[in-house]
């Protein structure tokens, strides 16, 4: 039993570095109806430019700056050459560009800083630490740290701000949001922005687990389930998913694995997301349309 | 009234979203060969009646009957079979096919041979498809639309597709023919067009039509009966002169003095 | 000026539903013809024949396979290598297990197995629509690949997963050689290519497109949504399944499941995006421009860049010109390729006038 709550555990600390990589995914859906497949690019790139500014020998605060500058530039970028001359194309037509959009990001990313693996350490020791008679990973517990803290700051940006009003706005109804006199352009750059600045702190952590390598831009592949689960239009619902993604996944693989053999992380989480989908096919939290003729 | 029993009743019928009652308790009964009206305030239930009628929505109570056979709930696959066609308001063309692709589809019913014939283009495909092709040249004759039978519907101008999703619902040689606004956003010359090509087809087909109008005028022209909604209820039922004098009728468009 | 269709009426609704109506037309394709069916084998060398032209055709045809389902019937798939893979491992197995089994059988049965797994993975999309069902096909890619190296019995417990095709026997000629390999693949390629233009041209094609285009009206006159949707799926599979087996066996000879990875779906969803979706033709189209393009860069890079560039880095060029260019056609020319083609056509039709 012990050892049931300690993989029970494990799993759900490691299910929120899956949401973190999920919640960049929601932003831009909820504001611009996107299916951003190049989120996890947008993490491989953050982190990749992070550490090899880090390399050159700039201080932690500095590279974060600077990479964060790069992600608002990127930003602006995708805004200008994609998203408006998209504008008004059925989702499909989006979602396909942003697949489109993901192999350019990899493609510079790694011409500019190599595609060499690079260490990462964020001073963070990944010793086990007991609690309460389980060994819970130290690494695991700051980033749960981490993603409340973000989730509390995206939270406070969407309902305290007048951004966030606007965002808000613009994710009910953008015909009206436009309307009322809302610029979308801006407002899709600010989201894309955010995203990537969550895709940062994502990349980060993510690193600092893996190594920061080309592998990073795969997580969006573990992201994807969640938000199944969880429901494309909700934060909440990204951080639930990502806990029922990373628990069961473990569950499975420590429990199912010997069974039917090793390795099945990888498809397991899209099985559990189909069976969820054939009983919820909005997802926990998504809101389920009705079709009107 | 005729003696025959209608071609379709509705009894009871109630419908709600997340708790919100669309319909309440609506009954009423179209004769064979008729043109039904169903008006009514925007927001008073009247596109989810038909909803209801052809199986898009399933209603939380009631019976439909239809041809004598009576359903709690219609698939939309049932009602067409049964021979339901149906326009949309807001127009559901497939839009990326020609013209005469959609008539065509609207024949699918009719289709005898099977995909593998289709493939090799053998066995029972070649005939039936010129079969089926005659049928939807016929139907493309009668609307008056043949210049534009190759063209892809998406490019065709607002007015032209209402006639095209006429021409695909009539491909289907219905027996009863659901028109939401068939009208809507049209100028007094298309709409007095339109209102010729619904004549011709009950004359001419002996299809019965139930069809949701907002302008009165062509309501009161076309249909020799009105079914009157409101908020959900049904608050008239008769021949138009019996409905412009129900005061119920009266109220729910005018208003009434509190 | 030769291209004209002055005084050529079709009289019947056959004739109309012919392949090509102008005289003009059935020329182009005989000349065709025969250049891919008699002349490209008697004076093609081994590289064309090996490195470009086998597995464009191989590419084509997987390209079809997902238009079919993708471009025809609307429902989006990141899974196709998943059922190229299918495809390769079941004609692999009946090949081996089945003594005397013939060549061309086995690919009908392996393209059959991974018709039942289209059929399969496509049930979900009954209830589940749009972005959603990129999970099922996600589903199927992971699982597929994973099953294939996990069971031994798959591969004839090769160490690694690896199959290698035994030698290549077809009425009893050997056609391992490149030529041989090269008809193998064109034949095939054509005889599908004109059943998938029947289905498209044909009430089925319609039924996928009303699909595509707006599901509830579809239901509303009558069309069997379920059963079209697994059609798309099973034949697109089917399609798919024959192109992985041809992949293994006429292109490369040996193949592992790995081969068959995301990275491979999403190389064929590139080809209907630039080639065209919803267009035969496009699938050719696209296929062409994905192989020669990486051919045509590094030519190029090795004559303006000799030095310059080291070939890691012009890998990641390359990922960078090929999402450029997705983004572009999406945004310049949805349709593709196969819509530039035909704006040229219209052009030569009233050629020297404009319009």
């Amino acid at each position: 039993m012990d050892f049931f709550l300690e993989v029970l555990t494990g799993g759900l600390l490691a299910g929120v570095m899956y949401s973190l990589v999920a919640i960049g995914f929601v932003l831009i859906y909820k504001a611009s109806g996107v299916f951003n497949f190049a989120q996890g690019a947008m993490v491989l790139f953050a982190a990749l430019t992070f550490v090899s500014l880090w390399e050159h020998g700039i201080p932690f605060w500095g590279a974060f700056v600077m990479t964060l500058l790069s992600m608002l530039a990127l930003a602006w970028g995708v805004e200008r050459v994609v998203l408006r001359p998209l504008v008004n194309r059925p989702p499909i037509t989006l979602f396909m560009a942003t697949l489109g959009l993901s192999y350019v990001i990899e493609g510079l990313a790694q011409l500019l800083w190599g595609s060499q693996v690079h260490g990462l350490e964020l001073g963070i020791s990944d010793e086990p630490l007991e609690v309460g008679g389980m060994l819970v990973s130290q690494f695991d517990l700051f980033a749960a740290g981490v993603a409340g803290v973000l989730v509390l700051i995206l939270s406070l940006l969407f309902n305290k701000t007048r951004i966030g009003i606007t965002l808000r706005a613009v994710a009910d109804d953008q015909l009206a949001a436009l309307a009322v006199g809302i610029r979308l352009e801006r407002i899709w750059m600010i989201v894309w922005a955010v995203a990537g600045f969550v895709g940062l702190v994502a990349g980060l952590l993510w690193g600092a687990r893996l190594g920061v390598q080309f592998s990073l831009s795969l997580v969006v592949l573990k992201a994807l389930p969640v938000l199944i689960i969880g429901g494309f239009t909700s934060v909440g619902g990204a951080i639930v998913g990502g806990l029922i993604i990373g628990a069961s996944e473990k569950l499975a693989e420590i429990y199912l694995g010997p069974l039917i053999g090793g390795g099945i992380e990888n498809w397991f989480p899209y099985v559990l997301a189909l069976l969820f989908l054939l009983v919820r096919p909005s997802g926990i939290f998504g809101e389920r349309a009705i079709e009107r003729v | 009234m005729t003696a025959h029993a209608p071609l379709l009743e509705l009894q009871h019928i109630s419908l709600s979203f997340k708790g919100i009652k669309a319909i309440t308790d609506i009954s009423f009964a179209v004769q064979q060969g008729e043109i039904c009206a169903l008006i009514g305030p925007n927001g008073a239930g009247k596109s989810s009646l038909l909803n209801v009628i052809n199986g898009v929505y399933q209603p939380d109570e009631g019976v439909i009957s239809f041809n004598s056979k009576s359903y709690s709930r219609m698939k939309a696959h049932q009602a067409a079979v049964q021979g339901i066609a149906r326009t949309f308001q807001n127009i559901a063309l497939f839009k990326g096919m020609s013209v005469l692709d959609n008539v065509l589809t609207g024949r699918n019913l009719k289709v005898r041979s099977n995909w593998l014939e289709q493939m090799l283009n053998s066995g029972r495909a070649p005939a039936d498809y010129v079969s089926q092709r005659i049928k939807a040249e016929e139907v493309i004759d009668f609307l008056r639309i043949n210049q534009w039978r190759n063209s892809i519907v998406g490019t065709l101008p607002y007015g032209l597709q209402k006639r095209v999703e006429l021409a695909r619902a009539l491909a289907s040689e219905p027996r009863l023919l659901l028109l939401d606004e068939p009208m809507a956003g049209m100028n007094n010359e298309e709409k007095a067009e339109m209102s010729a090509f619904i004549l011709d087809t009950q004359r001419e087909f002996g299809t019965t039509v139930v069809l949701i109008e907002h302008d009165i005028g062509v309501v009161m022209n076309l249909s020799g009966h009105v079914v009157v909604l409101d908020y959900g209820k049904k608050v008239g039922d008769g021949t138009p002169d019996e409905v412009r004098h129900n005061p119920e009728v009266i109220a729910a468009y005018l208003g009434t003095k509190h | 000026m030769l291209y004209r269709e002055s005084g050529q009426f079709n009289t019947s609704y056959r004739a109309d539903q012919r392949w090509f109506r102008l005289w003009q037309q059935r020329w182009v394709f005989a000349t065709w013809m025969i250049l891919a069916f008699v002349v490209v084998p008697l004076i093609g060398n081994d590289y064309w024949l090996n490195a470009i032209l086998i597995p464009f055709l191989v590419l084509s045809l997987a390209g079809l396979g997902l238009n079919l389902l993708t471009g025809y019937a609307g429902q989006i798939s990141l899974g196709s290598a998943a059922f190229m893979a299918i495809g390769a491992f079941a004609t692999y197995n009946f090949q081996l297990r089945i003594e005397g089994m013939p060549l061309l059988i086995s690919l009908f049965l392996g393209g059959l197995t991974a018709a039942g797994a289209g059929v399969v993975f496509g049930l979900p999309s009954l209830r589940i629509k749009g972005f959603y069902l990129l999970v099922s096909t996600l589903a199927a890619q992971f699982f597929v690949t994973w099953i294939l190296t996990q069971c031994g019995w798959f591969s004839n417990y090769n160490a690694s997963g690896v199959i290698t095709a035994p030698p290549l026997v077809v009425l009893g000629q050997n056609i391992s050689s490149p030529a041989g390999r090269y008809l193998l693949t064109l034949s095939v390629a054509f005889v599908l290519f004109w059943l998938a233009r029947n289905i498209v041209h044909g009430e089925l094609g319609r039924r996928w497109m009303a699909v595509r285009d707006m599901d509830t009206a579809a239901a509303v006159i009558g069309i069997p949504i379920l059963q079209t949707k697994l059609l798309a799926f099973a034949i697109s599979s089917f399609v798919l399944g024959i192109a992985g087996a041809l992949w293994a066996f006429a292109y490369l000879g040996t193949v592992e499941p790995h081969g068959f990875d995301l990275s491979r779906s999403f190389q064929i969803l590139f080809i209907i995006i630039i080639g065209g979706m919803g267009s035969i033709l496009g699938s050719f189209l696209g296929a062409a421009f994905i192989v020669l393009l990486p051919i045509l860069l590094s030519n190029l890079s090795a004559t303006f860049l000799a030095g310059w560039v080291d070939p890691g880095q012009l890998e990641n060029l390359q990922k960078i010109i090929f999402g450029a260019l997705i983004i572009f056609f999406l945004i310049k020319e949805p349709q593709g390729l196969a819509r530039l083609l035909e704006i040229v056509r219209q052009r030569a039709r009233v050629w020297p006038l404009r319009f």
